[in-house]
């Protein structure tokens, strides 16, 4: 394992689409559940145990090498709003780009392939780690903050948020992404043998809902 | 530019001048400029001027809307289903220059499903004077400021008036109107830009958008030559 490549490819900068999502935050603020740091805390604290917990799983597992197929069709059950389901799909093309021209690997390769308009972007974010000579933690450490880190930066734009505060949430919840991280380690071993219905199916109800209305909106400053 | 790049299955990297089944793709120029230039407004009238010549196609980056997009529409500039909005995430220059993925979609999207394109046209939300394109997401670009925006702005520069391939300074008939020297506009642009091209237009007059027509028209030239 390199933990170059780690960094590289948890970099905020990582050219994948991501800075154009807020993670369901535009929505949250908009209805008013988010308006300063301590419910942007409670917000992302929420979305780390349930969206964020599963979407590590599925890259945890996708860089086991679980088939990348079964996985895709796991997050699509796993995802009740067809607007997240878009958005999870537009932001795996989006990686998959920079993925192959970062760590080209037969398996990005044949992913496209099948997905032409984009697999889930957890099962991307798998392969991708795994074409960078990376293992499951890795994988489910960079999706897991991501469920975090998105919104954060994103109510720093809504809200003039003080970045600082924003940061100092991020780090306030690293030792339960610890732990996050972990157990979707453990699902994606234990999914390797009894198959995907072994990975967590959470979904946050609110986020879901949250979604859709997001989607209708005429005016918006982020995809979803 | 990558172009003896092959790849296997869709590709992977923006500036191949080929698609994947090995015919040329179109022609990408970038519109970028300050909010209110007349960014949308230039590409509707490229539209005119060239939509009986050419198959081309829009993609729009609005900042927080469709906005861009539903002018572009409303104008029936071009068929519907040739205009494509990007959202941008309150970051239209991270969406042209820093992370291009969204955008490269939409013009590949384009070619997939109403080519094959001659030409697409990329504008840009409006931004400030450091929002430049990436190469990886187009072939040339044109920076349009407008004389009411000040006539400050050729000389005080940035990337966008000092390398984009051409400098629209648009609005010329406000010039009387806002107290704007385009001499001194023309002049300072000159010392920014050396032998890069700058073209002062007014929309509201006969020639329009004539010069920058021709202008793209060169520059497709020169990519199917």
């Amino acid at each position: 394992m390199s933990r170059a490549a780690l960094l590289v490819l948890a970099d905020g900068r990582f050219p994948a689409g991501g800075h154009a999502h807020s993670g369901g935050a535009e929505a949250a603020v908009k209805a008013g559940r988010i308006t300063d740091a301590a419910s942007l805390e409670e917000f992302c604290r929420g979305r780390l145990h349930t969206g964020a917990a599963m979407t590590a799983a599925l890259a945890a597992a996708a860089a086991l090498g679980v088939d990348p197929t079964g996985l895709d069709r796991a997050a699509d059950a796993r995802t009740p709003s067809p607007a997240l389901r878009v958005a999870a799909r537009k932001l795996g093309r989006q990686l998959m780009r920079a993925a192959r021209a970062t760590w080209p690997h037969p398996e990005l390769d044949a992913l496209a392939q099948r997905f032409p308009k984009g697999a889930h972007q957890p099962v991307v974010l798998g392969l991708t780690a795994r074409a960078a000579g990376l293992g499951p933690e890795d994988a489910a450490y960079c999706s897991a903050y991501e469920g975090v880190s998105g919104p954060a930066t994103a109510v720093v734009r809504l809200l003039g948020l003080d970045p600082f505060d924003a940061t100092a949430v991020l780090a306030r919840l690293a030792p339960e992404l610890d732990r996050v991280a972990q157990d979707a380690v453990d699902a994606a071993r234990r999914a390797m043998t009894d198959g995907v219905d072994a990975l967590p199916a959470r979904s946050a109800p609110l986020l879901e809902i949250g979604a859709e209305v997001h989607a209708g909106w005429p005016v918006r400053l982020f995809a979803s | 530019m990558h172009l003896d790049h092959s790849h296997h299955g869709p590709s992977a990297v923006s500036a191949d001048a080929h698609r994947p089944d090995g015919t040329r793709r179109a022609l990408r120029i970038g519109l970028g400029g300050p909010v209110g230039s007349g960014k949308t407004a230039t590409v509707a009238a490229l539209c005119r001027a060239l939509r009986e010549e050419l198959s081309l196609a829009v993609v729009t980056n609005d900042i927080y809307t469709r906005e861009d997009a539903e002018f572009l529409l409303r104008e029936a500039v071009l068929p519907p289903e040739r205009i494509s909005a990007v959202e941008t995430g309150a970051c239209p220059h991270t969406a042209i220059r820093d992370d291009i993925s969204a955008n490269l979609e939409a013009v590949e999207d384009l070619e997939d499903e109403v080519g094959p394109l001659d030409l697409i046209l990329v504008e840009s939300g409006g931004d400030n004077l450091t929002a430049t394109f990436s190469k990886g997401l187009v072939d040339a670009q044109i920076f349009v400021i407008d004389v009411a925006g000040g006539d400050d702005i050729p000389r005080k520069g940035g990337p966008g008036v000092s390398t984009a391939d051409l400098l629209v300074v648009n609005k010329t008939d406000l010039a009387p109107y806002v107290g704007s020297d385009l001499a001194r506009m023309a002049a300072d642009a000159k010392a920014q830009r050396g032998e890069l091209p700058v073209v002062l237009q007014s929309l509201r007059s006969e020639e329009g958008v004539r010069d920058v027509a021709d202008w793209v028209r060169a520059r497709l030239a020169a990519w199917t030559a």
